[in-house]
């Protein structure tokens, strides 16, 4: 069974980290996805950049419309996720609850939806 | 159709079956497919189709493995359609070497995984009590709906929305491991106490159904009890339902008038379900952890002594309820201690303890803090406020026997 878990974190918080704690911080992260590696239950992962560089597009009567900037604003935003391949609910829980960005932001935990 | 005698006692049988074993059956299902509806649907068709074949071929020599039988079927089939794909066929015959496994004597009894699941953190809280009534009991949505409170279409759909997340978002159906029992098990025994709760409040004793509610949560505290004998709070929770049942009669008079605790005749109470109740908090205190349902158990024991030695031990409830206050932080709490502090050091202590809630929002529109007040002021004779804060009460109350009861009161005070 797979799901997303999505890191919601508010970037300003990591811009506001000293080099060297955002180091720690980035290493977090990456023991994170290896430990998922190891158990052989990453699909993948990536971070995102900031929304400042998101761009988003619509098309309403026909003419496409593209905006500078997020489909929504908000404090958190989504910073990277982890697809990953586990047994059950609990299982992708208590990954999600592993993921630093659970303790300093927030981890949603979405099933993929099975074709 | 003409019902004859073998139609009648095909329909008892199945009926019997059905109070007996529809939780069992379900939760054996669910617990294979994951798909809890499913599991419903297949046991609703199973029933049907056991009445329309026992009058004419007899009674099975064992009915529940009968349903299961046909359950079975129509559950694969059904995972059948839904499923699709490369890994369908292999998913299939997994399923069903799974279903077929079980040996039909003896049905594995997966109803404490299934109450787990519908009290999972990912399910709403609101809605796993009435889950937990549906799937474990077989309550329909409509008179769950009566008794929360909450229009019928509304709950069905909050309870299709739950079963759909069990089985799209694969919450697991078992019992979880030690590191988080306790923690889920509060969940689970939350729901049962909803549903008692709901069933407990008609002082009048004349919703049926409700009472119903009572006596079927009762039974859910007791298979959580047998399924995990040593969770103290689990037996403090039984503990307390059963002291609250005892008074059920007890709580009005000849007349259909309410009746409060300090004033009832304690030849009424059911001393039974009373030894019962004692003898399951006492059981739970040898396990010295203590709990939130095992200090109001032990408030309700303080009150029963009554039928013993005549007197309600004030002392001991005014510190459970202290005990209390420090884990729950509840202000209902904070109520009950003020009026356990009205006893032991009179009116005008009870009224300054109640005082510190005067500004919480949560009590402006809660009856009992007002009726509480109204008494603690009357006794301390006060009698403009107090008519104010009866006044107050009685706008508040949606029940029109204690309703009565505090217009009495009220009209008493001068």
């Amino acid at each position: 069974m797979q799901y997303m878990l999505l890191a919601y974190t508010d970037p300003k918080g990591f811009a506001a980290m000293k080099p060297d704690d955002a180091q720690k911080a980035m290493a977090a992260y990456a023991a994170f996805g290896e430990a998922l590696r190891k158990d052989g239950l990453l699909v993948s992962s990536n971070r995102l950049r900031p929304t400042a560089d998101s761009t988003t597009v619509r098309i309403a009567d026909g003419k496409t419309r593209v905006l500078n900037g997020p489909y929504a604003e908000t404090k958190e935003e989504l910073g990277g996720y982890f697809l990953i391949d586990v047994r059950d609910l609990d299982a992708a829980l208590s990954w999600a609850a592993r993921c630093p960005a659970a303790s300093h932001g927030v981890v949603e935990v979405r099933p993929v939806w099975a074709m | 159709m003409d019902i004859g005698e073998g139609d009648g006692r095909a329909r008892e049988t199945a009926e019997s079956v059905a109070r007996r074993s529809y939780g069992k059956l379900v939760a054996f299902l669910a617990a294979r497919t994951r798909d809890v509806a499913g599991a419903e649907d297949a046991l609703s068709e199973a029933f049907a189709s056991a009445l329309a074949h026992w009058p004419a071929n007899g009674v099975p020599d064992n009915p529940e493995a009968w349903l299961l039988t046909a359950a079975r079927r129509k559950s694969i089939d059904t995972a059948r359609k839904r499923r699709r794909g490369e890994d369908a066929s292999d998913h299939m015959k997994l399923m069903a070497d799974e279903l077929a496994s079980a040996n039909d004597n003896e049905i594995p009894d997966d109803r404490l995984a299934l109450m787990f699941t519908c009290a999972h953190p990912a399910i709403d809280a609101a809605i796993r009590a009435p889950l937990i009534l549906q799937t474990v009991l077989g309550f329909d949505a409509a008179t769950i709906a009566s008794a929360f409170l909450v229009a019928p279409s509304s709950m069905s759909q909050r309870l299709v929305r739950a079963k759909t997340k069990i089985r799209e978002a694969h919450i697991p159906f078992r019992v979880p491991e030690r590191a988080d029992l306790r923690e889920r098990l509060d969940a689970v025994l939350e729901a049962i106490y909803a549903a008692y709760s709901e069933g407990w409040s008609d002082p009048a004793g004349a919703d049926l159904r409700r009472r119903n509610l009572a006596e079927e949560a009762i039974w859910l505290g007791r298979l959580v009890v047998s399924l995990l004998p040593d969770e103290p709070e689990a037996l403090g929770l039984i503990a307390l339902m059963l002291h609250a049942e005892a008074r059920r009669e007890a709580r009005r008079n000849a007349l259909g008038d309410f009746v409060p605790l300090s004033e009832q005749d304690p030849s009424r109470w059911n001393t039974a379900m009373i030894e019962e109740a004692e003898q399951s908090l006492h059981r739970a205190s040898t396990m010295h952890a203590i709990g939130r349902y095992q200090l109001e158990a032990a408030v309700q024991s303080a009150h029963a002594v009554r039928r013993l030695t005549g007197r309600t031990d004030w002392v001991a409830i005014e510190r459970l309820y202290e005990a209390l206050w420090n884990i729950t932080q509840s202000p209902v709490v904070a109520i009950n201690r003020a009026v356990a502090i009205a006893e032991t050091m009179g009116a005008t202590a009870g009224l300054s303890a109640l005082d510190e809630f005067v500004t919480d929002s949560r009590l402006a529109g809660y009856q009992p803090y007002w009726a509480t007040r109204a008494e603690l002021l009357a006794r301390a004779g006060n009698v403009s406020e107090a008519d104010a804060a009866f006044e107050r009460a009685i706008g508040l109350e949606s029940d029109s026997a204690i309703r009565r009861f505090l217009q009495k009161r009220r009209a008493n005070l001068a």
